[in-house]
């Protein structure tokens, strides 16, 4: 006998076992055994596991959106010979549970041929538990159909189920493009149809009523607003008692701004503890912040409080005046609120326009202003203001005669004058309203409104949070430098805070980083 | 040359019959077929009797034998024991054994010469095994399984064993038993020969399942065609193990 002998780890000796062959029981050839001691041809002509299993099918496939159908509504997007054309030609397959599948791939047809072939290999098991492969090729006829959304854009471009009429009865934009940011930020009207810019608004429309109410829940988280909904009736099918609606939203945003001037109404002034009367607005999110100068107080008014009373600004952003500053004694409080530090001094300022005449007023500003700054402010001595209760106080003679607003970066800028911004900005794809002639919108004074949104961005770090700024391609780093190098510059975005554009390139992605940390 | 016939529909032959070479011994059934499907091959030659043992009619798993002998077991019913001393030839000696294994025909493998037994066996039943039977008894596991007669079919002339029996195991069994050994499968794969076929010297009976290759094995395996044609027997050999000691 030569078995031959190991010697495993548990120190026992183990013969060696090598299998033998068999006939196989059906053809005679000789085969190692197995379960069904048949060789492989012969199960297989035995046993078909691919019987009734589905070898041809028809899918529905939109030429415009480039989806598949998924009856019975669902489009489903796919590339031609995708992953997830894979697995939705394997989902499309009936009875396919009864075996496993093992592998599938795509076996390679003409694009034109409006056929799809997928060769599936799937195990069953056959007889005594011997378990039999068998790949077979699956052909899918694709047919063309245009999906519902691209068949209703096809017979009416325009159509649209819900619109939001976001307003603002003030006469600047700011708002707008501060709220356009935080649009492209959030991406918040990525799914509206069409977006319409009218006077002193924008309309926004969606092909759906839930877009337009995520869209008008994400504005009231942002912006204090006051809406209202409406419907009109398009189409009624009386047997199934089905109506079609066209729903509209009509969004009023706060007419308070930052750094305006307001004079509270006494009831409003005496329900937030006495404060005021006059306040400045200094943020509004989706909350106003009223910051009284003179006491440094603060007081905060969400949408509903704001639209029970619904004041209005006295003096707004256009009326500000430049102030130079002669001298600020040093600060008699200082008091931090909502993040931004506040010192109470008294300055020596006059008007640019009246040298002559110096004042001294309180201001908040304590903490920023220094001799020969320039500021500005409102004036309110000169001031023509159509507000009944400012008169009363003027009357009683209770009013300050300026309010300091905020430092004032002109003589840096002309250092900076025609030179490109280290960033910019996105805008949204909106049309303007051409139709109303002499109530549409100036193109020459949507630009300087504009250069002044970017100015207060530069300025103002908290206002920068929550949009996404990019690095200017055709900025060079040397301009900068060269003028930093004399003296104190004007505010400007530090690097850091930009972004890189996302170029999605065949080679790789070219994201930039993002630290936004205040 | 190897019959295909069929008890009741079943193929496992060797279920319901017992074949050596001074006696058959088959079940009984509802019809005569199976009967006479023994009969016409084994008539004149040697008697076949109708039993049943322990009033079961899966005799062919139940009792082990040769021309020698027959064992059955202690479930064998006095009036069935007196019945086959009445039927059989006088040379035959019937005993039955008191074991706590009474499955024999499952547990034993025998031919006239040699015997493979379970491995559990009594050490007195093997010796009555070798008593009765005129056998030398090596206990064994065949493709490591330990019914051993349910596993192979044993003749003077050649055997079939397990399929899954490796190549070493087949060339100890075969040096043990001094006989050529082959594995394979009857009844169109099923790997149970012992209860799938029935064989002695010259003749073989196999389940009506069994295919026309496995039938061919059988008989070139056991020899059951006199005058083989050399072309079969050259086809075969890379599937057979002839070793002779």
């Amino acid at each position: 006998m030569s078995a031959l002998m190991d010697q495993d780890s548990s120190g026992m000796f183990k013969v060696q076992q090598t299998i033998g062959s068999v006939v196989c029981c059906k053809c005679g050839v000789p085969m190692p055994p197995n379960a069904a001691n048949m060789c492989v041809n012969c199960l297989r002509s035995e046993f078909d596991i691919t019987e009734g299993l589905q070898k041809s099918i028809q899918i529905f496939y939109c030429p415009e959106c480039g989806c598949y159908l998924q009856p019975p509504k669902t489009w489903i997007k796919a590339q031609w010979e995708s992953r997830d054309l894979l697995s939705f030609c394997i989902k499309r397959l009936k009875n396919l549970n009864k075996v496993r599948l093992k592998n599938a791939e795509f076996v390679w047809t003409e694009p034109h041929s409006k056929r799809i072939k997928v060769k599936l290999t799937v195990q069953a098991e056959v007889l005594n538990g011997a378990v039999l492969e068998q790949s077979y090729p699956v052909e899918y006829t694709v047919r063309d159909n245009l999906c519902e959304s691209c068949s209703r854009f096809q017979a009416n471009p325009d159509q649209w189920v819900a619109s939001v009429q976001l307003r603002q009865h003030v006469s600047h934009r700011r708002s707008f493009f501060y709220l356009e940011q935080l649009i492209l930020r959030h991406d918040a009207a990525s799914r509206a149809v069409r977006i319409k810019q009218v006077h002193q608004g924008i309309d926004f429309f969606f092909g759906n009523k839930s877009h337009a109410d995520s869209f008008v829940e994400f504005l009231s988280k942002v912006v204090p607003i006051e809406y209202r909904q409406d419907k009109q009736l398009v189409s009624h099918d009386v047997k199934s008692s089905l109506y079609n609606y066209k729903y509209t939203y009509s969004v009023k945003i706060c007419p308070i701004c930052r750094e305006d001037l307001i004079c509270l109404p006494s009831k409003v002034s005496s329900s937030l503890g006495n404060l005021g009367p006059l306040v400045v607005c200094t943020k509004v999110s989706d909350r106003i912040t009223l910051l009284d100068p003179r006491t440094l107080r603060c007081a905060f008014l969400d949408a509903s409080q704001y639209w029970r009373s619904g004041f209005r600004s006295a003096l707004t952003s256009r009326q500000l005046v430049k102030y130079s500053v002669f001298y600020v004694e040093p600060p008699v409080g200082e008091a931090t609120v909502g993040g931004q530090k506040y010192a109470l001094s008294y300055v020596l300022i006059a008007r640019e326009s009246d040298i002559g005449k110096m004042l001294t007023v309180q201001t908040h500003l304590g903490h920023i202003l220094k001799t020969g700054d320039q500021a500005l402010g409102y004036d309110i001595y000169g001031a023509n203001v159509n507000d009944d209760e400012m008169d009363e106080y003027r009357l009683h003679g209770r009013l300050p005669e300026a309010i300091l607003i905020k430092k004032c970066y002109d003589k840096e800028r002309e250092r900076k004058k025609g030179k490109p911004r280290a960033f910019t900005t996105k805008k949204l794809p909106m049309e303007m309203d051409e139709s109303r002639g002499g109530r549409g919108v100036d193109p020459g004074k949507m630009e300087n409104e504009y250069e002044e949104f970017l100015r207060d961005l530069e300025e103002n770090p908290e206002l920068r949070f929550n949009i996404s700024l990019y690095k200017n391609k055709n900025y060079q780093e040397s301009d900068e430098t060269a003028s930093m190098t004399d003296g104190e510059g004007a505010p400007t975005v530090p690097i850091e805070e930009l972004l890189a554009e996302l170029e999605l390139s065949e080679e790789g992605e070219g994201d930039g980083e993002d630290d936004m940390d205040e | 040359m190897a019959t295909r016939l069929q008890f009741e529909n079943n193929c496992e032959v060797g279920v319901f019959s017992k074949l050596t070479n001074a006696y058959c011994l088959v079940a009984i059934g509802g019809s005569e077929n199976f009967y006479s499907a023994f009969e016409s091959e084994l008539a004149d030659v040697i008697p076949i009797v109708k039993t049943s043992l322990g009033g079961t009619r899966i005799i062919g798993r139940l009792c082990a034998g040769n021309k020698n002998g027959l064992l059955v077991p202690h479930t064998t019913t006095d009036q069935e024991l007196q019945h086959l001393r009445n039927s059989l030839p006088d040379s035959v000696v019937v005993q039955r054994i008191e074991e706590r294994l009474s499955a024999l025909g499952n547990c034993i493998a025998c031919n006239d010469h040699v015997a493979l037994a379970h491995t559990d066996l009594d050490k007195e039943t093997e010796e009555i095994i070798a008593d009765v039977l005129g056998v030398e008894v090596f206990r064994q596991t065949i493709a490591g399984n330990i019914l051993v007669g349910s596993n192979c079919a044993l003749s003077n002339r050649g055997g079939i064993v397990h399929p899954h029996t490796s190549v070493e195991d087949l060339d100890e069994l075969s040096t043990l038993l001094q006989v050529p050994l082959v594995a394979g499968t009857v009844n169109r794969g099923s790997e149970v020969i012992g209860a799938g076929m029935t064989v002695n010297d010259w003749t073989a009976f196999c389940g009506s399942d069994t295919t026309a290759t496995e039938l061919s094995v059988i008989d070139s395996i056991f020899k059951l065609r006199e005058a083989q044609p050399s072309s079969i027997v050259d086809e075969m050999r890379k599937s057979l193990i002839d070793t002779y000691v």
